[in-house]
Formats: C-alpha cells, structure tokens, sequence
C-alpha cells in the first residue's frame, strides 16, 4: 500500500465522538481514500472527554511516513494529544504535528492540501492561516 | 521492598477512598467554572489505578510510579490526566535516576516542573500547580505532615480569588474570580490522604 503512505495523515481529536466522527465524514467525502484519516472523540467510556489512549491509536491508524497533522477543539485534547504522541515515541513522533487551526476547516482544508501530496510542514502551514 | 509494597498499595487505597468521598464535590467546583466532570474522571483514574494494585506493589517504587502515571494519564481523561500523569510518571523516572544524595523534595520540583511544562501553566494560573508547588515548599522546610496537608488545603482554598489562565475556566475570564480551582482542590485532597496515611502508618 505504497499510495496509502504517500500522503499525510490526518486526526481528528474532538471532546465529542459525534463531532469528530462528523468532521471525519466530512474530510472522507473531500478527499476519499487517499489521504490516511482517523478520528478520536470522547473518553475511554464514550462520554463527552479525551482520551490519550484512544488518541494513539488514531495515530497509529492514520499513519503515514510523510507525517501526520491532528486537529483538536479544547485544551484537554491538545495536552491529551500531546501526551499521546510521547508515548508513539521517537522517531516517530517527530513527524506528528498538532495544527492551531480551526477543527472543521482546518481538518478539511488539510486533508485537501494533504491529497496533492504536501508535505507536513505544508499542510501544517496552510491550515495554520486560518487561525489569525 | 516487602516495605515499599506495603506503602504503595495502601496510599493508593488512601488516594482512591478520599477521592471517592469527594467525587461529587469536585465535579460540582468543576461545574462552577468548567465542565463538571473533574470528580468523575478522578474516581475513573483512581478505580484504573486500583485495579491494578496488586501488579503495582510488586514493582520497585520508581517502577510502579511510573506505571501509575501511565494508567492516570490513561483513564482520567481531560487535562487532569496529563497533568497528574506526568507528575508521577517523572517521580518515578527521576527517583530511578537520581543521585544518592538528592532527597525527594528535589525530585518532587523536578516533576512540577515538568506538570508545568506539560500544562504551559505558572503559578498562580489557578491550576493544581498552586497546590504542588506550596506541598514542595512544606517539605523542603522538612514542615511536619501535618503542617504540609493543612498547606495544601489553604493553597487550594487561595485559589479563588486568582483568574484562571489555563484550561476551560480560562474562557471566563473575571468569571472564573471566586471558585476554587477543582484541580487544586482535588491536589489538596490526595495530599492530605497521602500525608495521613503516613503519618498513621509510618510515624515520624
Ligand atoms: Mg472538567
């Protein structure tokens, strides 16, 4: 699956499993199968909250040699995420980015930016003006 | 290590009931100026931590620290996972490493300021920092246990009227003026568990 690694990965990390899932389906019907995508929403029960554990594995599943790009809403999924991508561990996590954009847009203009075959720090940057 | 066993299940059980008695009260601070689930998410970590108590105490002490963290920054969930997670995770990491001479107040600043690093918070952000850093303090002054727990409960208490910066609360703004910090009061909780359960145990 060599065309599945070509592009960066995107993750969608939302205290709410209905919107991450959502802002999943959105991404998927922008950009298909050819950008990696996965999602993370909600605690380890389901609940509204974060989960670290949960997020790893959207990293693992989203993952691409090219990178991966996470989207978060509040602060908890970004500390969450953060904690997540120590325990990917090095190298790996050097090539694991959280964007400061907005979920939504962000998400979804990267895994646009993503599908032409940007590199991270590419799609880091044009999600990235978004935010003023 | 018969003894280090012995310490850490029964501090993890002193943690676990203090929060559990507590749970409603700090999910209702956190209703005030955040999402009102700090008492929930605490008791979930705790219950993690409890399940695996038995696999714990057969650890040496930095090990079962470590992979308590771990299981905290699993379960709890929100911002209090990774916070409390990395105050364990590098007490264990540190207290394998340290020097022979280094005494544990100064592996206990080094995992603060890691919790500080980990959260972006300072002082005084209105975060259970304004506990942790207070407790060192008390025990690099070689305080008495006593004198450490009633530290950590006015720490928390002199959280209200500080503006929170950091986390959920921070959207208040001036709001956030008034109501301790549910973070700080659940610090205060689990120090105070922990120091009377020491000083029950292990008298000074
Ligand atoms: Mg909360």
């Amino acid at each position: 699956m060599s065309e599945k690694t070509a592009n960066v990965g995107i993750v969608i990390v939302s205290h709410s499993p209905l919107v991450a899932q959502g802002i999943a389906d959105m991404v998927r019907q922008m950009v298909g199968d050819c950008v990696p995508l996965a999602w993370s929403g909600g605690n380890v029960r389901g609940e509204l909250g974060t989960d670290a554990g949960g997020i790893l594995r959207a990293i693992e599943a989203a993952w691409s040699d090219a990178g991966v790009a996470i989207f978060v809403d509040l602060g908890g999924a970004e500390t969450n995420s953060e904690m997540a991508i120590e325990m990917l561990g090095s190298p790996r996590s050097k090539f694991v980015s959280i964007c400061n954009a907005p979920l939504v847009e962000g998400a979804v203009i990267a895994a646009a930016e993503a599908s032409g075959g940007a590199s991270l720090a590419k799609v880091v940057a044009t999600a990235e003006e978004l935010s003023p | 290590m018969q003894g280090e066993s012995v310490l850490v299940a029964g501090l993890i059980e002193a943690c676990r009931v203090t929060i559990a008695a507590n749970r409603d009260h700090l999910c209702e601070l956190d209703r005030e100026i955040g999402d009102g689930d700090h008492g929930t998410n605490m008791q979930r970590g705790c219950e993690a931590v409890s399940a695996e108590e038995k696999d714990l105490a057969r650890l040496p002490l930095p090990d079962a620290l470590e992979k308590i963290g771990l299981t905290l920054v699993m379960n709890i969930g929100g911002a209090a996972g990774p916070l409390y997670g990395t105050l364990l995770m590098e007490m264990g990491r540190k207290l394998r490493n340290r020097d022979r001479e280094e005494e544990f107040p100064v592996v206990l600043k080094q995992a603060i300021d890691a919790v500080a690093r980990r959260g972006r918070a300072h002082a005084g952000d209105k975060t259970l920092l304004d506990v942790l850093y207070p407790v060192h303090d008390a025990l690099a002054q070689r305080s008495p246990l006593t004198d450490v727990a009633r530290r950590a409960e006015l720490s928390a208490d002199l959280t209200a009227p500080m503006k929170a910066m950091r986390g959920r609360a921070s959207y208040l703004g001036d709001r956030s003026i008034g109501h301790v910090d549910p973070g700080a009061s659940s610090c205060a909780l689990l120090t105070t568990a922990i120091c009377r359960y020491l000083q029950e145990n292990y008298p000074e």
